[in-house]
């Protein structure tokens, strides 16, 4: 009869820690970057259907790098867990600290108790009244969660993106500034190569501050392609994507007086 | 046990992280029933008095779909609310009307809000007008237990079909049966004169202004002959909610605009009570 060898716990950990990062590591970049007037998403993802940044509540927004599945059930069990929390509260009771929490609980319980860790790397983030009462919350394959002021890269080769974003983020850039930067640092190689990324390589998202309500929005098409030209976007470019929207209202059934919030969809508008 | 019950964080249920539904109250109904207006027992037998609102009309237009609900809820012969809200947006593109016991009713109205925004996000797309309409009428079956005890909802669901760009109607039975309405519909305890007189006065390629119009004037009916239907009133400013839903989403019609409609269908009734002409 064999006796398994002793592995001392330390071992163990960092086994599972590299594994995890190895895999993460293996993934294409998200960059997740405060703007004036909300925060944006950007990842490299060819894919139209399928996602890594999404809608989880009225403020709130996921990004994800790493094993679309794994990443894709906590996805949905954030929008359980936010469509939960809401409507057995309120709609304001909803927040990005509580849902990091549970992440991190479940990060942390699936790394230490499961045979292995999930091989992925999240941000939750929220819109706030100003750019100051944004959150940004980075959450690792082992549970730990970190605070991020203005700017977070995920992804294959985070820390280098990090630093160059870092260099070149200042608080209170337009929407198209830090999406001509989010690109640039997409697209920057290992040995000062560049890849050009165009717009069916990106999936870009906003949560934005100044639409009620249902703050996140996709931004594909024509607008993408004029915020990421060279031309100094227009003041308005952050707003306007959708042609006709129906006015902002709270919705909620105690107060049908107001109209109804405008398409928060994900599907492309205009 | 849940993070709720114990008031410390922990991880997700699996109930969280399972695969499968993109359906809020079918997750709901397997994770805390006891949330859901289905899932509570009354005892049998037991009936219980509770405020009641009423009519609801709805009406196509050309281009989209109007639908009003007067702001009365009664209890017996108790006015319970003279401002209450029976009409609500449920998405970008559709409008829930509700007549019976209202409490079930906006518990009921909210559950949907949320069912919606949840398939939304979940699936990334926007669900058909007809799989909307049958979700609700799903709802409505799982209330049915409450009905037989007279804690009846019956919905009017309204809206635009983005596919054929035509506005459309869906009415409700206490069982959860849903029909589609060509035209229009009115339900609640006012809705046998509010159809008399929609009727009379609904066409079909009216304009949107008109339609409004058509759907206040038919609530007066409604209320003229309906003690349990509230009809405008001056003195208090409370005019009867009117949603309307075109191409470019559900909105609200605002204060000032149905104002100028109320006082044309009071000033026209003047000598004129039935509205002959």
């Amino acid at each position: 009869m064999s006796m398994p060898f002793y592995v001392p716990p330390e071992q163990v950990m960092k086994d599972r820690a590299d594994f995890a990062r190895k895999g993460i590591a293996r993934g294409r970049s998200v960059i997740v970057v405060g703007y004036d007037r909300g925060i944006a998403f950007v990842a490299e993802n060819p894919s139209r259907a399928l996602h890594k940044v999404s809608e989880i509540y009225d403020r709130i927004a996921f990004a994800a790098v790493g094993r679309y599945n794994e990443f894709e059930s906590l996805r949905v069990a954030g929008i359980r867990y936010a469509d939960l929390r809401g409507y057995s509260y309120d709609r304001t009771d909803v927040t990005a600290r509580a849902l990091a929490n549970t992440y991190a609980q479940t990060l942390g319980a699936v790394f230490t108790q499961e045979s292995k860790p999930f091989e992925i790397e999240i941000v939750v983030a929220e819109v706030g009244v100003d750019s100051d009462a944004d959150q940004i919350f980075r959450l690792t394959y082992d549970g730990s969660v970190a605070d991020e002021q203005g700017f977070v890269a995920m992804g294959g080769a985070s820390d280098a993106a990090e630093e160059r974003l870092g260099t070149g983020w200042r608080p209170g850039m337009t929407l198209a500034e830090v999406l001509r930067l989010a690109v640039d640092v997409l697209g920057a190689g290992e040995n000062g190569e560049r890849r050009a990324l165009d717009e069916g390589q990106l999936e870009v998202a906003v949560l934005d501050r100044d639409r009620p309500r249902r703050s996140f929005r996709r931004i594909v098409g024509p607008l993408l392609t004029r915020l990421l030209g060279e031309t100094p976007a227009p003041a308005d470019a952050s707003a306007g994507a959708g042609g006709t929207e129906p006015a902002a209202g709270d919705g909620g059934p105690a107060s049908s007086g107001g109209s109804v919030d405008g398409p928060g969809s994900p599907t492309p508008p205009g | 046990m849940t993070q709720w019950s114990t008031g410390r964080p922990r991880r997700l249920d699996d109930a969280f992280l399972s695969a499968g539904s993109s359906s809020f109250s079918e997750f709901v109904s397997a994770y805390r029933p006891e949330l859901l207006p289905s899932g509570r027992r009354l005892p049998s037998g037991a009936s219980i008095e509770a405020p009641h609102g009423t009519t609801i009309v709805s009406l196509l237009f050309d281009g989209g779909v109007v639908m009003a609900g007067d702001r009365r809820a009664t209890m017996g012969n108790v006015i319970a609310n003279r401002d209450m809200e029976k009409v609500f947006a449920a998405d970008d593109y559709s409008v829930v009307g509700i007549a019976g016991t209202a409490g079930i009713a906006i518990e009921l109205v909210r559950l949907y809000q949320v069912e919606l925004e949840h398939y939304e996000k979940i699936e990334g797309a926007i669900m058909s007008l007809e799989g909307k309409a049958n979700r609700l009428a799903s709802m409505i079956r799982g209330n049915l237990s409450l009905a037989m005890q007279g804690l009846t909802v019956v919905p009017t669901y309204a809206g635009f079909d983005l596919e054929s760009a035509t506005g459309r109607i869906y009415s409700y039975d206490v069982t959860g049966g849903c029909y589609i309405e060509g035209g229009h519909h009115s339900t609640g305890s006012g809705s046998v004169f509010a159809r008399g007189a929609l009727k009379k006065l609904w066409r079909p390629g009216l304009e949107e202004q008109q339609a409004v119009s058509v759907a206040i004037e038919a609530l007066y009916d409604a209320a003229d002959d309906d003690s349990a239907t509230g009809g405008p009133d001056l003195g208090r400013q409370i005019w009867p909610t009117v949603a309307v839903v075109d191409h470019s989403g559900a909105r609200f019609v605002p204060a000032d605009v149905l104002e100028g409609h109320v006082q044309r269908v009071v000033a026209s009734r003047r000598d004129n009570p039935g509205g002959a002409r």
